[in-house]
């Protein structure tokens, strides 16, 4: 009987715990990282960064090569559980929403950082990719998304102040 | 070896095409990462390890292309593009391909 109780306590304790746990510190995570991206995002906001196809008018190029950011990103516990409950209903799912947002954002803000580190000026032809890493074992939902951005860096005569 | 992912190399000319290269690899998580990934599941967040993995994989990919243009006597690749692939359960490819030119 004692045994029976303590399994039952473990089979909706272990799960519980872990719901909080993602509640908490996943919700912790995802304020700093957007914090993070937010004071990045503003560091790098002069870099000249376009998905055109073609050098704009007026640029002088000195030196081209191609450059790439990537990112792989999960979403918690707590959220995967949201997200869980949200299938029953279907509708907007918010909690991925943010993970797609994040994921783009951080690929992009670590694509600029690549280019100003080697030395390059602007960003042409900015393309993202996302593809999902399959979930070990065939578990419940998605393990993680990775986004891909990649452009060709320019070197320009007359940098962008 | 110049890339670049649009059609020309900005501020040279291209004088010769020599057609479309590629390159691949397939990489699989290993136990390590994919246990430490999962524990990172719980709480969210980057996936350090995955990252760094996709990232040694992308260079490969790019690196087997760029031998494959040299060996075709090329000094550089435009409109280099990306795919992936999940072949298996926790197996991913990576491809990269361009098209080889010879620019002055």
């Amino acid at each position: 009987m004692e045994d029976a109780m303590g399994i039952a306590v473990l089979q909706v304790g272990i799960p519980l715990a872990l719901l909080l746990l993602g509640y908490f510190v996943g919700g912790a995570v995802e304020r700093r990282h957007y914090a993070s991206i937010q004071e990045r995002e503003l560091r790098w906001r002069s870099l000249p960064a376009v998905n055109f196809r073609t050098v704009p008018g007026g640029w002088i190029v000195d030196d081209a090569t191609l450059v790439l950011g990537n990112v792989v990103i999960s979403v918690d516990y707590f959220k995967r559980f949201l997200a869980g409950l949200r299938m029953l209903f279907g509708g907007r799912v918010k909690v991925y929403e943010s993970l797609m947002d994040r994921a783009r954002r951080e690929a992009l803000v670590r694509l600029k950082v690549e280019t100003v580190e080697r030395g390059y000026h602007a960003l042409v032809n900015v393309r993202m990719e996302t593809s999902q890493l399959a979930s070990g074992r065939g578990g419940s939902g998605v393990a993680g998304i990775e986004v891909l951005a990649y452009g060709t860096a320019l070197k320009l005569r007359t940098p962008p102040t | 070896m110049i890339l670049s992912n649009i059609e020309t190399i900005p501020g040279k000319n291209i004088t010769r095409f020599y057609g479309v290269v590629s390159g691949s690899t397939v990489r699989a998580k290993n136990v390590g990462r994919d246990i430490a990934a999962s524990l990172k599941n719980l709480v969210g967040g980057e996936l350090k390890g995955y990252t760094e993995l996709l990232n040694e994989a992308r260079e490969e990919a790019l690196h087997r292309m760029t031998q494959q243009a040299e060996s075709l006597g090329a000094n550089a690749i435009v409109n280099v593009r990306f795919s992936t692939s999940s072949v298996a359960q926790g197996a991913a490819e990576l491809f990269a391909y361009g098209t080889a030119v010879q620019v002055e």
